[in-house]
């Protein structure tokens, strides 16, 4: 059996190594020790202050465990898949002298994950069968790659003991010892592949000083082993290899154990901190004649804590809303008092929030989807060809060259909004020569001059902000803005007030920019001039049009083979 | 924690009259919120034509990392990419060919998150070591020519999750674990402003596509999604229906709504009209955590990146999975669409990219 490191929180749990595993004996006996066992740290937990009580409570648990939510729904498919009438159907099968007990086969397992969970695509099934077992829920019975064939190879469900869901993080030490059992059980299904002897071979050379201790332990558990009854031996030796096959993958297979580096790191930092909470406060306290106290070893306690803390949550004495708070709770009742204030007055000001109705803004979606379908190169095919289908450069060496005249999708772009007008440079361009031509270039080079603003580094702000003001806004500016009495005089105080910032222009920016939207750029959309450019692109585009149509089948073709 | 004297008891009580009316605002504001959810967003798009895209797959693949790959980001000349890996490594490729421009080995492994400056002559990242390491591009670029010139730009007080110039190489928006973002003057390193609102990790961020650029979104572990006003520092908007921990926020290409990817394996829409979230994508069989969300250019398409190694392609307004995506052998990290919209990037753990079309 596996045995875990003895501070190692299923500590209990291993302790049973020598009893019978049999998948329900043991869960009931694990369950009775499980009783004793929070019964005596109940009692535990209960001598101790309220604030360290409370502290424990926030010690990481597994519903913290960033894989937490996708263990608990595997779990939920394989408790219904192990239901005795409609699950999968597991039996023991004969095979020449032999018999292999509880199985099923790849196929039985996909087509009842299709069915259940109305999968359309076989692939889809298969593809979470697999899933299934690289997360160690099911495994194939002589197989080191935990994978699912859609065929007659028979699976095995993992006991719910070996589960992910566990937080295993099992030892060097643990496998050392698994490895040197297997290599005293001289039997064919429990030799040692060789990825395998080379990690026993590697472990040895590690753990020299303690090898003599290892291969007790091991001919110890071995001993244990060979008692039992033969078709269960062969269960519990498969259930333990594919747990080590889970969290010591064969080179070449995925470690689904593995977490996501942000989150790991997440989990460490809220470990520690707490650790670092609890020792402090257990200091203050001193405690006595209480195991918890007794702390040498950083890691035991961490352990001992989490334990207890898990315990405080089976008992439902901490949901994770409570988690949250605790964590700052730290500050004083004036600083909570703050906090609440401030939660209050955000929540009035949403409510003081116009909203718009949902019918109104499905509306907006669809229109938006509607008007920029072209554009959208999954829904549309580009004007040349996608570079990345046809292996051709033309779309990006055709849009860079921007030779007049420009194709049609990208002028007809120009009167969705004054936004896409501005963001492709030749529009601008355009744009800026209607508008000097109706002597009121300034505005967009003021509102220009303020974007650039906003993007300077921080050294040159306050005096580029001088500048623009000098230019557009001052008495006698050389180029002068047009813009209300009223904003003009906030942007004069934040300007002339020692460091002007970033944002110092932001009123008279809007200002100018609702200007141009709603009297320039109607007047652009309906002159000539932007005419003149629609109709130059269309020209072209009709010719274009039939050639691009005319390569889009062929690639079409190409790109189905 | 209970007061058990008279002196304390005051502030106690203010502060229990603040939650309650804390509270009974709350559920006011759901209830104004309720008035408003006249119909669902799928059930208005019922009427469109549903949509196909039966062509899209694989078209390139990035392989030369030697471990999970955890972030990417375009290049503004559409054909660009520079992805980072926790193997420590920065590597810019070009995409349209496949092959490796350049290689920048950063101080710490881990490197969490990259992004390439408007410009394309700058490249960002930064994860473990709490920093943001800026690399000037071009000029006489030679292997070990980036990494020389490096500067560090902003510090956290724990990882930094995630990055972006805010529309200008002079900037850079972070987000990190320690529950805040940062705008940073990359010049001379100096903080412009902090963004405290997150009560735990921030896992992602994006710019609102707006002509002034002064808005962003985060998400982040506290199951939070939050916009915030750059100019304040104010977050104005917070959604938080997500069961689970946000790790991915993106912007409708229209800037009103965004998207975002949760470990409770469901992709959201928050609207910032309506104030509320108006879809929800999810299906039974989708189990594992949402790590990436990404829009098409016409907001028709949202695409998502799972821990099921697979991505999908939902029909953002009929609610609605139109493609699978199977072909990476671990871990979606991150997806990128190209900057004209005609392809989208994949970076996975299983050490490559892959380029969609």
């Amino acid at each position: 059996m596996v045995t875990m490191n003895s501070n190692e929180k299923a500590a209990p749990k291993a302790c049973q190594q020598g009893s019978s595993r049999d998948v329900t004996k043991s869960s009931k006996e694990e369950k009775e020790n499980e009783k004793k066992e929070r019964k005596e740290r109940e009692n535990l937990i209960a001598n101790l202050p309220p604030s360290v009580q409370a502290l424990m409570a926030t010690i990481p648990s597994p519903e913290e465990s960033p894989n937490y939510l996708a263990y608990k729904k595997m779990e939920a498919i394989i408790e219904k898949m192990q239901d005795e009438n409609t699950g999968v159907p597991v039996r023991t099968v004969k095979s020449f002298m032999s018999k292999i007990p509880s199985v099923f086969t790849g196929s039985e397992l996909v087509a009842w994950l299709g069915r259940h969970l109305n999968l359309e695509d076989s692939w889809e099934a298969l593809h979470l069968s697999h899933l299934l077992a690289a997360h160690g829920y099911l495994f194939p019975i002589d197989d080191h790659c935990l994978t699912v064939k859609n065929d007659n190879t028979y699976y095995r469900f993992q006991t719910p003991y070996f589960w992910p869901s566990n937080q295993w993080e099992p030892e060097n030490t643990d496998y050392a010892v698994y490895l040197c059992k297997r290599t005293m059980q001289n039997k064919a299904r429990l030799e040692l592949a060789d990825y395998e002897a080379e990690s026993l071979a590697r472990l040895q050379k590690m753990f020299s000083r303690k090898w003599e201790f290892i291969f007790m332990q091991a001919e110890a558990q071995s001993k244990v082993d060979k008692k039992r009854d033969k078709l269960e031996r062969k269960v519990l030796d498969s259930q333990e290899r594919a747990f080590w096959d889970l969290h010591r993958p064969m080179p070449g297979c995925v470690n689904t154990t593995e977490l996501d580096p942000k989150k790991l790191s997440r989990i460490n930092a809220l470990k520690q901190k707490r650790l670092q909470q609890c020792q402090e406060l257990i200091m203050q306290h001193n405690l006595k004649n209480n195991p918890i106290v007794t702390i040498t070893n950083a890691q035991e306690s961490e352990e001992e804590i989490q334990k207890n803390s898990e315990i405080v949550k089976e008992n439902g004495e901490c949901s994770r809303t409570e988690l949250a708070t605790l964590e700052d709770d730290k500050p004083s009742i004036e600083s909570q008092i703050e906090a609440a204030k401030r939660q209050v007055a955000v929540l009035k000001a949403r409510l003081e929030r116009r909203n718009v109705r949902v019918s109104k803004v499905a509306e907006m979606f669809i229109s938006y989807c509607e008007q920029y379908g072209e554009y959208d190169a999954f829904l549309t095919p580009p004007e040349w060809p996608n570079p990345w289908i046809s292996d051709t450069t033309e779309l990006w060496d055709q849009e860079k060259q921007c030779k007049e005249p420009l194709p049609l999708r990208r002028v007809r772009r120009w009167s969705f909004s004054l936004r896409e007008l501005l963001r492709d440079p030749p529009g601008r361009e355009h744009f800026a020569k209607f508008l000097s031509k109706e002597f009121s270039g300034e505005n967009l080079k003021f509102w220009l001059a303020v974007q650039d603003l906003k993007a300077l580094p921080i050294c040159r702000v306050a005096s580029c902000a001088k500048d623009i003001w000098k230019e557009f806004l001052d008495s006698n500016a050389p180029s002068p803005v047009n813009i209300d009495a009223a904003s003009r005089e906030l942007t004069r105080v934040r300007v002339e007030s020692g460091k002007p910032d970033r944002y110092c222009f932001d009123q008279a920016q809007a200002h100018v920019y609702h200007l141009m939207k709603s009297d320039s750029y109607s007047r652009y959309l309906r002159s000539e001039m932007y005419k003149d450019i629609l109709n130059g692109s269309k020209k072209k585009t009709s010719v274009k049009g039939i050639r691009s149509i005319v390569s889009f089948t062929g690639r079409k073709e190409t790109s189905s083979n | 924690m209970a007061a058990d004297t008279a002196v304390t008891s005051s502030p106690e009580e203010t502060l229990a009259s603040l939650v309650k009316e804390a509270e009974a605002l709350k559920q006011k504001l759901e209830e104004e919120r309720q008035k408003l959810n006249d119909v669902t967003l799928s059930c208005v798009a019922e009427r469109l034509e549903p949509i196909t895209i039966s062509n899209l797959k694989v078209r390139r693949i990035l392989k030369g990392h030697q471990a999970k790959v955890l972030c990417c980001d375009w290049s503004p000349d559409k054909r660009h990419i520079v992805s980072s890996s926790q193997d420590g490594k920065l590597i810019v490729w070009d995409a349209f060919t496949t092959s490796k421009e350049l290689t920048i080995s950063m101080p710490s492994t881990w490197v969490m998150a990259c992004a390439y400056a408007p410009s394309g002559n700058m490249l960002a990242a930064g994860g473990l070591d709490n920093k943001v390491t800026v690399f000037p591009l071009g000029g006489t670029a030679g292997e070990e020519d980036g990494a020389t010139r490096k500067r560090t730009v902003a510090t956290h007080t724990s990882y930094m999750s995630c990055c972006l110039f805010p529309n200008t190489d002079r900037q850079m928006l972070t987000g990190s674990g320690d529950g805040t973002c940062a705008l940073w003057d990359i010049e001379s390193g100096q903080l412009l402003q902090s963004f405290q609102g997150h009560s735990a990790d921030v896992m992602s961020l994006d710019l609102a596509p707006s002509e002034m650029g002064d808005t962003f979104v985060s998400g982040g572990c506290d199951r939070g999604v939050l916009v915030w006003d750059m100019r304040s520092g104010h977050a104005v908007q917070a959604f938080d229906t997500h069961l689970s921990d946000v790790n991915s926020v993106r912007f409708h290409p229209a800037g009103d709504a965004v998207a975002s990817g949760s470990d409770d394996s469901t992709c959201r829409l928050f609207d910032l009209r309506a104030d509320r979230e108006i879809a929800r994508y999810s299906k039974e069989s989708i189990i594992f955590g949402a790590n990436a969300v990404e829009w098409s250019v016409s907001g028709r398409l949202l695409f998502a990146g799972y821990g099921d190694y697979t991505a999908c392609a939902w029909d953002a307004l009929r609610a609605t999975r139109l493609a699978l995506l199977p072909g990476h052998e671990h871990r979606l990290s991150a997806l990128r669409l190209a900057p004209d919209g005609t392809a989208l990037a994949t970076a996975s753990w299983d050490a490559t990219l892959r380029i969609w079309a």
